[in-house]
């Protein structure tokens, strides 16, 4: 298989109050194209920083992030916000929608960016795939935050990105609505056939993917497959 | 597998429609923060119509200023020669003979010096002598009729049809002038202007050898006549007589150069209104920007480039600055109509108000200019927002970054306002002074914020009750707006306060002079024969005989052996040619006065017969001569040489009222040379001041008398006019400040309003937050008002010293109403501020906040 997120060596130390703060210490993974990974770790463990530096959101402190064959080291935050651009999706624990854009606004902003055409037609249909297609005109705080989190979800969809990221994205939902939001997560994924990253406390979320990443004190401690994945692979 | 396109192009269509997008929820906040330019832009726009229509009104009226196509003038008896010239010169022609004399109102018996001006031909060929009844301007000359200034007529309850004396001679009013050639509301104030006709000059018998007598010929020509060559042919034969000439392009020049010291002297004051809507702007962006960190973060993170992030925004201020300058330029135009009203007593002319287009273009381009250059700031910290606060904020770590376009933007700056203002002053180092002094109240007022920012914290005490703690913890805590809120309303304070404390300098500094047993009332040319029988008089009104100085008329010949000429060629020589054409008038006596004092050299009271003369030079006198003690000089007293050298070097205290003079002969020189005196003495009331006035005129009709304290009234009323432009104009400076300081805290509303409604949730009285933040305001107000009037006192303290030489003083109760003012206004704006938060339930604040 493909690999389409490949991670070898990362560091990423701080400076604090005159210390060096060491939050990743020599991580290597391979992400193949089309799975569904969960970074998994207890608080403070450096796991959203590591989800920062695989969407190139953050420079590493040494190492390689090589997201789509593209070696996200060698790049400025601009470029590699043109990266994101084409190949990136997000999905946050507290939605980060622009508050001053109406929910179809929000899916068609990373359409508009690369100036593509029929946007509007294909932001409504997206929004329409997350049960929201009513909702086009109201701006964020007229939302839920389920329903805000869905907006979120056809935002990160719309420019068809390679690879999705995730954090914590049920974190701030109650079970109900974390339900409704996890199976749209994984429906769109699969029907996009999109790679799935997503960063999570919760064990039983993390189960439903096909690999399961373990950080601890900055280190990797375990990376295993899923019975999802034996399921797929036998 | 690398098939991005790096190289994607600013799409300026989107960022438009994501600069509208974003503007949405935040169009009033974004309105209250630009509202600050407004009422500069205004200034602005009102001040540069009122010069663009001025400029017009005086090249349309510039004939009616001097009201011929060219005069003549000069203060001696025309020569032969001249006087050939004089005739040979075509075209229509009138004459004019002007002084100043004592008149006498023979029905209400009062009387008053005033500019008397005898008058033959049709002059003034442009414009006309404005009199009621109308046709009085032109008929006055076919008796023995006068026309009167309408300000002396109100003075003097006179009527038409009433008489005036001018020396021996009785004339009938005919009319009252309202308004001559080039005279302003002001002049007639000061020396008020009497016509009558000059064939009845001589029957005043106040035209006699010695009399300071002004000659005017003015001449007009038919149209397309070269005046200019002529001009240039005449003007060697003029210089020599001791006579000038004045043509409507001269008179337009020099009219629009005055008028435009006026304007630039107001636009400065405009300017200073908007540099404070500046401080508005810019603390303004400041918030606005940091509130819009997560929305920038949201969007780098779907892609915007850091150029595109603040592109956005750019378009954003830049539509805002448009709409503000706009209405600034309305406001302006409006607020024109005003400005010939409140400056009429200062102009000559007619002035007509219509819409400058060039002005309100003007206006509009500096407030977008400025609203983006102050704004440039917060700005570009956007381009260092990073996508990463969308996970985590890091807030500390954008806006700590030092950038090195921080410099850039600090330089442009401070390269405008110096700019702008060498526009306005014309003068490199006024404009230097004005940027430094604006950057050294700027850094106090942020030093003295970051020292409370830092002990503040130091100093609160735990035994403190929880309001008091919490009050003064809101001036160090993070999203604080001590710094902001103490800039913006400390130089608003320090520059009103300056304006006032200059404004009352000025005012104290005419009533110290009028005030005591000081001299206010001067009698000159009183003839050498005069001189003891109006001593006698003077006393046996009872009144004191405070110094009788003779004065003696002469001209520089040489200095240092250079003539005139050589002054004029040579300018390494460093003496003012100028000083080779005045007259000077000069006095003689053994000892200083008490306004005197000696900076170098030796006073020599008596002179040694046969040897060169020991002469005292005032200070600047001798600057602008270049002369130092020991250097010699040669005077033409009357046409008799006199060899001199400079023995001493005066200071003179000039605001003193009584007799000064750059020159000081010892005795025993020019006693016998031909002289006039004059004599001080006091009046200690208004009837004194008449039946005196009376007494003297009528024995000696050629005397001419200064009445100081109607000479200071008018100074006073001089000084009320520009005080009202002045507090006009500063009017401006004190509405932005006004919401400068309402938009500052209205800002501040927002940082407060989680931690209010956090405080109201956890169960703190509306009484409880209402005091937080009076406290909070209270110790704000009362810092940057007693900072800001701190540095006026500093800033017109220098102003008094090295601009208008005067002693410093400063009336401490205004000021102190001024501080109690400022102080209220910022708890008042605070706590209306937080109403809202106060009177409703927190959820609903919450949620309308969201």
């Amino acid at each position: 298989m493909e690999t389409i997120l490949n991670i070898s060596n990362l560091h990423k130390t701080y400076k604090s109050a005159g210390r060096i703060l060491t939050v990743l210490d020599n991580i290597n993974f391979a992400i193949s194209t089309g799975s569904t990974n969960a970074i998994v770790g207890p608080s403070g463990s450096g796991k959203t920083t590591l989800l920062g530096l695989c969407a190139g959101l953050d420079s590493a402190s040494s190492g390689i992030v090589e997201l789509n064959g593209v070696n996200l080291g060698s790049l400025g935050e601009d470029k590699r916000a043109q990266v994101r651009n084409q190949y990136v999706g997000f999905i946050f624990q507290n939605f980060q929608l622009l508050p001053t854009l109406t929910a179809l606004e929000n899916v068609m902003v990373p359409l508009e960016l690369r100036g593509e055409k029929n946007i509007k037609a294909r932001s409504l249909d997206l929004l329409d795939k997350v049960g929201l297609a009513d909702r086009g005109h109201h701006y964020p705080a007229q939302l839920s935050g389920g329903e805000q989190q869905r907006v979120s979800l056809a935002r990160a969809f719309s420019n068809s990105p390679k690879i999705l990221f995730a954090d914590e994205p049920t974190g701030n939902l109650d079970a109900e609505t974390s339900e409704k939001v996890v199976k749209l997560i994984f429906d769109l994924n699969t029907e996009a056939g999109t790679t799935l990253v997503l960063v999570t406390h919760d064990l039983e979320l993390a189960a439903k993917t096909h690999r399961i990443l373990k950080i601890k004190g900055g280190k990797l401690v375990s990376d295993e497959k899923t019975v999802n994945e034996k399921a797929v692979n036998g | 597998m690398d098939n991005v396109n790096y190289n994607r192009k600013i799409n300026f269509g989107w960022l438009f429609k994501m600069a509208v997008r974003d503007s949405r929820r935040n169009r009033a906040r974004l309105l209250l923060f630009i509202s600050s330019i407004v009422f500069g832009i205004a200034a602005l726009v009102a001040i540069y119509s009122f010069k663009y229509n001025i400029q017009n009104d005086i090249n349309g009226q510039a004939a009616t200023l001097i009201g011929a196509d060219l005069s003549i003038t000069g203060n001696k008896e025309p020569g032969k020669k001249l006087q050939t010239l004089l005739d040979s010169i075509g075209g229509e022609r009138s004459e004019e003979r002007s002084f100043a004399s004592m008149i006498y109102f023979t029905r209400t018996q009062g009387t008053r010096l005033v500019n008397i001006k005898a008058l033959k031909g049709a002059f003034p060929y442009y414009g006309s002598l404005e009199t009621t009844p109308l046709k009085a301007g032109t008929g006055f000359k076919s008796g023995k009729y006068a026309l009167v200034d309408k300000t002396l007529m109100l003075q003097f309850t006179a009527k038409v049809g009433d008489s005036i004396k001018v020396g021996n001679a009785t004339f009938v009013i005919a009319g009252i002038l309202n308004k001559a050639p080039g005279q302003t509301g002001l002049s007639s104030g000061i020396a008020p202007i009497v016509y009558i006709p000059f064939q009845y000059l001589a029957d005043t018998k106040l035209i006699g050898t010695g009399s300071r007598i002004n000659f005017a010929y003015y001449y007009k020509f038919p149209q397309g006549y070269n005046i200019e060559k002529l001009v240039k042919k005449i003007d060697p034969a003029l210089d020599k007589a001791e006579y000038g000439s004045d043509t409507v392009e001269n008179r337009k020049e020099n009219t629009g150069r005055s008028f435009g010291d006026l304007s630039r002297f107001l636009s400065l004051v405009a300017f200073i209104a908007l540099l404070l809507g500046c401080v508005g702007v810019a603390s303004a962006i400041n918030i606005y920007i940091r509130e819009k960190i997560a929305s920038i973060a949201i969007m780098r993170c779907m892609g915007v480039k850091a150029s595109e992030a603040f592109l956005i925004y750019l378009i954003q201020i830049t539509g805002i600055g448009l709409i503000g300058s706009v209405a600034g330029a309305i406001l302006g135009t409006s607020v024109q109509h005003l400005l010939p009203y409140v400056l009429k007593d200062f102009l000559p002319i007619t002035i007509s108000v219509s819409i400058s287009w060039m002005a309100i273009w003007q206006g509009i381009g500096l407030g977008i200019i400025i609203s983006v250059l102050f704004a440039l700031l917060p700005l570009i910290n956007i381009r260092n927002i990073s996508p990463l606060n969308t996970l985590r904020m890091s807030f500390e770590e954008t806006t700590t970054k030092r950038d090195p376009f921080r410099w850039l933007v600090y330089l442009l700056v401070v390269g405008f306002i110096t700019g702008f203002s060498y526009l306005q002053l014309g003068d490199w180092l006024g404009a230097g002074v004005f940027t430094v002094g604006i950057l050294v109240a700027f850094l106090i007022l942020t030093a003295i914020a970051w020292l409370l920012i830092r002990f503040t914290r130091l100093l609160i005490m735990s035994s403190w009750s929880y309001i008091l703690r919490q009050g003064f913890a809101n001036l160090y805590r993070p999203n604080n707006q001590t710094i902001i809120l103490t800039v913006s309303i400390g130089l608003s304070t320090a520059f009103i306060c300056t304006l006032f404390l200059i404004q009352q300098l000025l005012i104290s500094q005419v009533s110290l002079s009028s005030s005591g047993n000081q001299s206010n009332m001067i009698l000159f040319d009183i003839q050498t024969s005069q001189e003891k029988p109006l001593a006698e008089l003077t006393r046996k009104q009872g009144l004191p005989v405070l110094s009788q100085v003779p004065i003696i008329t002469m001209r520089l010949d040489k200095v240092n052996g250079k003539t005139a000429a050589d002054a004029k060629k040579d300018s390494t020589l460093h003496i003012s040619p100028r000083a080779f054409a005045w007259e000077y008038r000069v006095t003689y006596r053994d000892s200083l006065t008490n306004s005197e004092q000696i900076t170098s050299g030796k006073f020599i009271g008596k002179a040694a017969p046969g040897r060169d003369i020991p002469v005292s030079a005032e200070e600047r006198f001798a600057n602008r001569i270049n002369v130092k003690v020991g250097d010699k000089l040669v005077f033409n007293v009357q046409g008799i040489m006199m060899n001199a050298y400079v023995s001493s070097i005066r200071k003179v205290n000039w605001n003193k009222i009584q007799t000064n003079f750059q020159v000081v002969f010892p005795a025993g020189v020019l006693e016998d040379a031909p002289q006039f005196h004059v004599l001080l003495t006091h009046v200690p009331s208004q009837p004194v001041s008449a039946a005196y006035q009376q007494a003297v005129v009528k024995q000696f009709p050629n005397i001419s008398i200064i009445d100081l304290g109607l000479v200071l009234t008018v100074l006073d009323e001089l000084l009320d006019k520009i005080g009202y432009v002045i507090k006009f104009m500063s009017g401006f400076s004190i509405v932005t400040g006004i919401i400068v300081l309402i938009s500052s805290v209205r800002i501040s509303k927002y940082q407060r309003i989680k931690e209010s409604v956090l405080l109201r949730t956890m169960g703190a009285s509306r009484r409880q937050i209402f005091s937080i933040t009076a406290l909070e305001y209270l110790f704000l107000g009362t810092l940057s008002a007693s900072t800001g009037i701190v540095i006026a006192i500093g800033s017109s303290w220098l102003l008094a010293k090295y601009r208008f030489d005067m002693p410093y003083h400063v009336n401490l109760w205004p000021v102190a109403a001024m501080f109690f003012a400022i102080t209220a206004l910022t708890v008042i704006i605070g706590l209306l501020n937080s109403r809202g938060i106060l009177n409703k339930p927190p959820l609903e604040v919450l949620r309308s906040n969201a």
